[in-house]
């Protein structure tokens, strides 16, 4: 086996302005390896789109260079870079059959047409739009259009595909279907790809490594595991899935134990991640399926009012008060039958110190 | 099995719904009565009058009917028979009574020269016709000419209802007495040059048209709104400036001693005894046409790019596609129902022009428009008129169903 390529794209100090007095995009760094699906996710007007637009050449960065299997790309137009792409309209070509669009790359290439045939056919079946290569693209539904989007950016066998929120504009259940499907695709086909999207959900599903987008700056790059168990700051923890914070000022760090007054006046402990000297505000961040009820030995407990109950099917979902904060959320699976809760009881609740993250103010 | 569905009330589903559909519909003819009589009384009714105008010659009729009736029995191979004659002498007797000859005489005339003549000759000579005697013989006494075997066949021609004579006129051709159709001889055709010239003029000025539009609509659609406003402005501005203003501007600016020579000739271009000419002739009618057509072509492109996603442009270049090239297999294709919208407006309005090309272009400028005006104007042969300007209206025609068989109907974007 050859070695997989760990910097097959990447980015060096790339900064990108488009009216010369903001930067939308700020001295991003990023290695992305060969083969790996690698997700921009980050809020809407964060800069996503800008990198891949920079990285498809549509957009020249205003600082910086962007290289290719080591090759740098800035003076490389768009049409020689080689990159498939698959736009959030889908962008097929309204006039030209199903295939026709897929022979559309193909035939730029001056790909022999007996090849183009069986390319196209087997691309189709990898979508599952076998009996379709005759439609024309309105003839489509959303989710078929989108697959023939996929499928034309994959045909002429780029290394690298780039999406942009491909699957934004269909509903949940087509959506979440999707994911599986692309991410089966990339896993068959060992192709690189570059999606972005704002759905935190859709970025956990399918990729290798999440870089979240704020402010034009990376956040953190992680698997979607360490992403959601371990954020680095308070915005990641807060972007990604589900998150109680607690706010308060740091009394005592000794290791990874910190222990900090909350603004109500009572002490956590917590696990000091983003904090490193005594007086720092802090925003505790706690997952809501950490939190125990009726713990026995636990660093924090502290008692709660129950204030509103949710069932969600396989886990119910607790608002209640503690600590003076009545958003605080926990949720309990369904199979823990042993615990009956009313609106107003009072609970004790507990959890441990690690779990609770000190991060940034 | 196949029970028909019944709606809750036991009434048949489909008679239901047309009982309710009914209402509807009554609303919408009510809402599109007034159109429907408008277009009825402005349109269906002139044009129609146009129609039977052209071929109407239901005057000279009346006036020889009795002769119409006899003469056409007669087989048009020998003088014609006694009967005729004698019939045709009674009403021509009878009109000149009622002072009503010179009329069928101007008619006559057109048929066969020298008939009009013929008749003054004949009429005076009325009176010392006896009605006993052979009544062909005394017309020959009285003049030769009744012995042309041609005359008595123009006479025949000339009687009937209905003639298509105007529509042969307006391709220069005529039905000669044996009933074959020929050209006019050389120096009198005059028609089938301007037919050329028009449809040379109305596709030259839609291809001018597109060519200057098709930029100026991209532009539109790609620049920001507050930009593209004020390019769309100065598109529309000839909309808001009368027709007969910016024709005359542009005399002003093409004149020999005009703006454009002046310019020309200050810029050491052109020397100044040598002026181009630039009006009265095809250049000016071409210039003008096409500066005040343009806004034509301009509005449906621009309608049909506006809704052209500028992903696809990029997702044709992301493949492989240089810009160019994706330009021609996308963007281009992409544009033609706003193309082909353009050039039919462009093209019928060009085809029918006829202030312009009256003011700018000269004898060697006029369109065919120009020639329906001078016959309703000048000559008053209003049925030469009609028939060219129905000839005119056949082609538009024409032109809508290519377009249709070729493009579609349903394909046409206009804003
Ligand atoms: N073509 C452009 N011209 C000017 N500003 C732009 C352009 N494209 C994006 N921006 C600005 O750059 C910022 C980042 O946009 P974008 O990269 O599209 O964000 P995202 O895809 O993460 O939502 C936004 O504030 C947006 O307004
Ligand atoms: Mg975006």
């Amino acid at each position: 086996m050859t070695e997989v390529k760990q910097d097959f794209v990447k980015f060096e100090q790339v900064d990108k302005s488009y009216d010369g007095e903001f930067l939308v995009v700020k001295g991003l760094d990023l290695d992305i390896a060969q083969g790996e699906f690698l997700t921009l996710l980050g809020p809407s007007g964060s800069g996503k789109t800008t990198t891949l637009m920079m990285l498809a050449g549509f957009e020249t960065p205003t600082n910086g260079e962007i290289y290719l299997d080591g090759n740098p790309i800035s003076n490389i137009p768009p049409y020689k870079r080689g990159i498939g792409m698959v736009f959030q309209n889908y962008a097929l070509f309204p006039h030209l059959s199903v295939y026709e669009n897929l022979a559309f790359p193909l035939k730029v290439r001056k790909t022999p047409e007996e090849i183009i045939n069986e390319k196209i056919k087997q691309t189709l079946a990898m979508v599952s739009l076998s009996d379709f290569s005759n439609r024309m693209p309105a003839q489509l539904s959303g989710g078929q259009q989108q697959r023939v989007a996929v499928a034309r950016s994959l045909v002429f066998d780029p290394q690298l595909v780039l999406m942009d929120e491909p699957l934004g504009a269909l509903d949940k259940n087509l959506r979440e279907s999707m994911q599986y499907e692309l991410k089966h695709i990339h896993e068959s086909l060992g192709v690189t790809v570059v999606y972005v999207t704002h759905d935190q959900s859709e970025a956990l599903t399918m990729s290798n490594r999440i870089a979240v987008f704020n402010d034009g700056y990376i956040q953190q790059l992680s698997n979607p595991n360490d992403l959601y168990e371990t954020p680095v700051n308070s915005f990641v923890a807060e972007f990604i899935g589900e998150n109680n914070t607690i706010t308060g000022t740091v009394k005592e760090i000794s290791g990874n134990r910190a222990k900090v007054e909350a603004d109500t006046g009572e002490t956590v402990i917590a696990n000091p991640i983003a904090v490193s000297s005594v007086g720092e505000k802090t925003k505790m961040s706690l997952r809501p399926e950490r939190v125990s009820i009726n713990p026995s030995d636990l660093e924090n407990k502290f008692e709660a009012t129950v204030k509103e109950i949710i069932y969600h099917g396989d886990h119910t979902r607790v608002r209640v008060n503690i600590l003076n904060d009545d958003q605080f959320i926990l949720k309990i699976p369904n199979s823990n039958d042993e615990i009956k809760l009313n609106v107003e009881d009072k609970v004790q609740l507990g959890w441990s110190g690690h779990d609770c993250r000190a991060l940034d103010f | 099995m196949n029970n028909p569905i019944r709606t809750s009330d036991g009434e048949l589903l489909s008679v239901k719904l047309k009982k309710a559909e009914s209402n509807k519909r009554n609303i919408a003819f009510l809402l599109v009565m007034p159109l429907l009589l408008f277009i009825l009384v402005a349109y269906i009714l002139p044009i129609s009058q146009m129609l039977q105008r052209s071929v109407d010659n239901t005057q000279m009729n009346s006036l020889l009917s009795e002769t119409y009736k006899v003469i056409q029995d007669w087989n048009g191979e020998e003088l014609p028979p006694e009967e005729v004659t004698k019939v045709f002498y009674n009403e021509l007797k009878y009109l000149a009574e009622n002072k009503l000859h010179g009329k069928i005489a101007v008619r006559l005339n057109y048929e066969k020269g020298g008939f009009s003549s013929l008749i003054k000759k004949t009429v005076r000579k009325l009176d010392s016709f006896d009605e006993n005697e052979n009544i062909l013989d005394q017309f020959i006494k009285v003049h030769k000419r009744w012995a042309d075997i041609d005359y008595w066949l123009a006479l025949k021609r000339a009687t009937v209802p209905y003639h298509f004579r105007k529509y042969l006129a307006s391709f220069d051709m005529i039905q000669d007495f044996d009933g074959s159709i020929k050209r006019l001889e050389e120096k009198k055709r005059i028609n089938v040059t301007l037919w050329l010239r028009t449809i040379f003029v109305a596709l030259g000025v839609t291809f001018c048209c597109f060519l200057l539009a098709y930029p100026i609509a991209y532009l539109l659609s790609v620049l920001p709104t507050r930009y593209s406003n004020i390019l769309m402005i100065c598109v529309l501005l000839p909309f808001w400036t009368s027709l007969l203003v910016r024709t005359s501007s542009w005399m002003v600016l093409l004149q020999t001693q005009g703006v454009l020579n002046d310019i020309l000739v200050s810029l050491n271009l052109v020397s100044d005894d040598n002026r181009l000419e630039l009006m009265y002739n095809m250049t000016g009618t071409f210039i003008a046409m096409t500066q005040i057509l343009l806004p034509f072509m301009v509005l449906p492109l621009f309608s049909v790019m506006k809704t052209i996603q500028p992903s696809l442009m990029k997702a044709a270049t992301s493949m492989g596609s240089t810009p160019f090239n994706a330009f021609r297999k996308i963007y281009f294709p992409l544009t033609y129902p706003g193309i082909s919208a353009g050039s039919i407006l462009v093209f019928v309005l060009a085809i029918g022009y006829y202030i312009t090309p009256a003011l700018v272009g000269g004898s060697k400028g006029t369109l065919i428009s120009n020639r329906i005006a001078y016959h309703m104007q000048s000559t008053l042969d209003w049925s030469y008129a009609t028939a060219m300007a129905t000839i005119l209206l056949v082609a538009v025609l024409i032109v809508y169903y290519i377009y249709n068989k070729v493009v579609g109907i349903d394909n046409m974007r206009l804003g």
